[in-house]
């Protein structure tokens, strides 16, 4: 049930309420649910909340090079990494790029799923072609673009080389490389956003269209007026999974630049990941993964609260 | 100044014909109504004055413009879709405004235009309400306010009561007559129903296998069917279809049974007799001069309606008065009045043209 008004959100609230009070589980029901939630509560609990919470409790104290807890410090690692120049840019950067990444990989979706949308012969192999990178491993993609970022054989040098242009160092230039690694990102992510918002255009009612052909509405505005609204929930799932993704970006990154040059993509994860397993500094890194969460969780519901309601017609 | 269409045809790439040489006027201000079975191409037809379906060969021209390269928007007309086509995410409101809005009228002459079309199908109070808030019957009326909104002199409109409720549909078909009349625009519209199109139109034009088989107005349509397919179409229960064979000048044998005397000469030695039920004459008989078994009656009210089956097979349903009692399997004898129609053996009619008939 899709709710858009307060007002008929309401009295579903009453009706739940109600609800709950006279639901009581018998002896017969509580067996059967142990019997099916039981597994799956053991395995997230041994592999997701005991990880989660032993990270939070690390985080507040010291730890040797094992990982291992020696002295109760509260916040203290957490006051340490706000007053830190270093993880307040990795912070900046990592903002930078979830943006950029977000703006472009939805844009470029969009664009690219609008035109295969359209009924023309051979669109087919369209489709294929710009759903292609879904199947393609980030080590892959990581090889494939370092070929193309290459300073001296890369496509982007011969490109410019061709066209009698000063030849861009694409890795080695702290913006530059910013840049490297979003292009890499959306590409890599262009695939799947791509079939998902081709799916969400195919599914518009063409009646929607051709009542606005006959009163006379130009394309443009119907893009902007019946499709962007049509699909608004598939956009705010890819907005929100897109978002959460690239603040997770590390493969890409790791093979890429490794942070680099000079911090200049030194994205969260990749920090939490150097510091823990080349620095040994657990609780440092601990702590950051509890901020990044945090973080990723503020995100998220900024969206929920801000633009669900908004979305769903 | 009118709609017309000259020999327009319209065949699919992989050679399938939909429509073949469909030539027809449609008189601005008259109620036009396209009616034949599923998959006759009626809906192509509108689809294809409307502009958004390319012609494959013909002319069509409203007001003496050719029309057939014009995109929709440049044809003046409006059309109501058999899904009203209504924006979910807009409120009833803004679902009339839209297209008024997107080419940019001023704000006051939009507001006036809206909220007069939604004065009309009296939709006033439910104006801020979203589609899947409103009833079928209101979602419809909010395409129709769409249509009267937009002041186009023709509206079309494919099938839009097939998806209401029997009582609805009855009550809608009555708010699009009365609408029509008031703002005297030409209406096109398609359906399937038989009772939609007499009840409605001016004028009905009837497609069957990708051709007009009948244009007229319902009176000459249900009163002289072009051909046996029209006279089947029109009429609750259908008409009777027989076959008879010439006896005399102005007589034929029905059925090889019964004689029903006529008033005009008879040409065709062999010929079909289409009989509509309240022709029919029923009679209780004896085994021996009866010649028809009863084999359900259905009661309506005021009349029945007899089923019955001829000793040789052949079925025909006939209407009597509701005091007339029938009982399951009781031999009848079933005969005619002479107010029948005759089909030569391709099935066109050539009973003899009665315009007394027709203005009757």
């Amino acid at each position: 049930m899709l709710k858009t008004s307060a007002t008929d959100v309401i009295p579903e609230k009453k009706v739940e309420a109600k609800q709950k009070s006279k639901f009581k589980l018998t002896a017969n029901d509580k067996y059967y649910a142990s019997i099916f939630a039981g597994p799956s509560l053991f395995l997230l609990g041994l592999f997701v909340f005991y990880p989660m919470f032993r990270t939070l409790y690390i985080s507040l104290f010291l730890t040797n090079t094992f990982g291992n807890t020696t002295l109760f410090v509260g916040l203290e690692n957490y006051v340490k990494l706000i007053s830190s120049p270093d993880f307040v840019s990795s912070m900046w950067v990592t903002l930078v790029y979830v943006v950029g990444v977000t703006f472009f990989t939805i844009a470029m979706g969009l664009l690219l799923a609008n035109l295969a949308s359209q009924k023309l012969p051979g669109i087919a192999i369209f489709r294929t072609l710009y759903s292609v990178t879904m199947g393609v491993s980030v080590s892959v993609a990581a090889i494939f673009w370092l070929f193309i970022f290459n300073p001296s054989a890369g496509f982007f040098t011969l490109l410019t080389k061709m066209l009698n242009l000063p030849t861009i160092n694409w890795l080695a230039n702290p913006t530059n490389a910013m840049w490297a690694i979003i292009i890499t990102t959306v590409w890599m992510h262009l695939g799947f956003v791509f079939l998902v918002f081709l799916g969400a255009i195919e599914s518009v009612p063409t009646t929607l269209y051709e009542a606005a052909d006959v009163e006379g509405v130009s394309k443009h505005y119907q893009f902007f007026h019946i499709t962007l609204p049509m699909i608004s929930p598939t956009l705010f799932f890819i907005s929100t999974i897109t978002i959460i993704g690239s603040f997770k970006s590390f493969g890409l990154i790791d093979l890429i630049t490794k942070g680099g040059p000079t911090n200049a993509t030194n994205m969260l994860v990749y920090r939490i990941y150097n510091d823990a397993f080349f620095g040994g500094n657990y609780a440092k890194s601990s702590a950051e993964a509890i901020i990044l969460t945090v973080i990723i969780a503020f995100f998220t519901y900024l969206q929920f609260k801000f633009l669900e309601k908004k979305v769903n017609y | 100044m009118s709609t017309l269409l000259t020999n327009v045809c319209k065949q699919y790439d992989q050679g399938k014909t939909v429509l073949k040489n469909v030539t027809a006027e449609i008189e601005t201000g008259e109620f036009f109504v396209i009616v034949g079975p599923s998959g006759c191409g009626k809906s192509t037809l509108l689809r294809m004055i409307a502009g958004l379906t390319q012609i494959s060969d013909g002319e069509i021209s409203i007001d003496g413009q050719v029309v057939n390269n014009l995109p929709p928007k440049d044809r003046n007309l409006t059309m109501v879709f058999q899904s009203y086509a209504l924006f979910p995410f807009l409120s009833v409101w803004d679902n009339v405004a839209f297209g008024l809005k997107a080419r940019k009228h001023d704000q006051s002459e939009v507001e006036e235009r809206v909220n007069n079309a939604l004065k009309m199908v009296n939709l006033e109070d439910l104006k801020d309400r979203k589609p899947r808030e409103l009833s079928g019957g209101q979602r419809q009326r909010v395409a129709l306010a769409r249509a009267v909104a937009s002041d186009a002199k023709i509206c079309l409109m494919d099938e839009p009561s097939s998806n209401l409720d029997a009582q609805l549909r009855i009550k809608m078909r009555q708010e699009i007559y009365a609408l029509q009349r008031k703002l005297g625009i030409t209406l096109i519209y398609v359906t399937h129903d038989q009772v939609e199109a007499m009840t409605m139109a001016d004028h009905i034009m009837v497609l069957h296998d990708s051709k007009v088989q009948q244009i007229g107005t319902p009176a000459e349509i249900y009163k002289t069917p072009a051909n046996e397919f029209v006279a089947g179409f029109f009429g609750v229960p259908p008409i009777n279809i027989l076959y008879a064979t010439k006896i005399s000048d102005k007589a034929i044998r029905v059925n090889n049974d019964f004689q029903v005397d006529l008033d005009q000469t008879v040409t065709e030695k062999e010929l079909k007799v289409g009989i509509r039920p309240n022709e029919l004459v029923v009679e209780k008989a004896d085994e021996l001069s009866a010649n028809a078994t009863v084999q359900n009656v259905e009661f309506l009210g005021d009349e029945k309606i007899v089923y019955a089956t001829f000793s040789n097979g052949n079925e025909v349903s006939a209407i009597v008065p509701s005091d007339a009692h029938f009982d399951m399997f009781e031999n009848i004898k079933i005969s005619s009045t002479n107010n029948v129609l005759l089909f030569n053996q391709d099935g066109i009619n050539v009973t003899a043209n009665r315009e007394d008939l027709i203005n009757a």
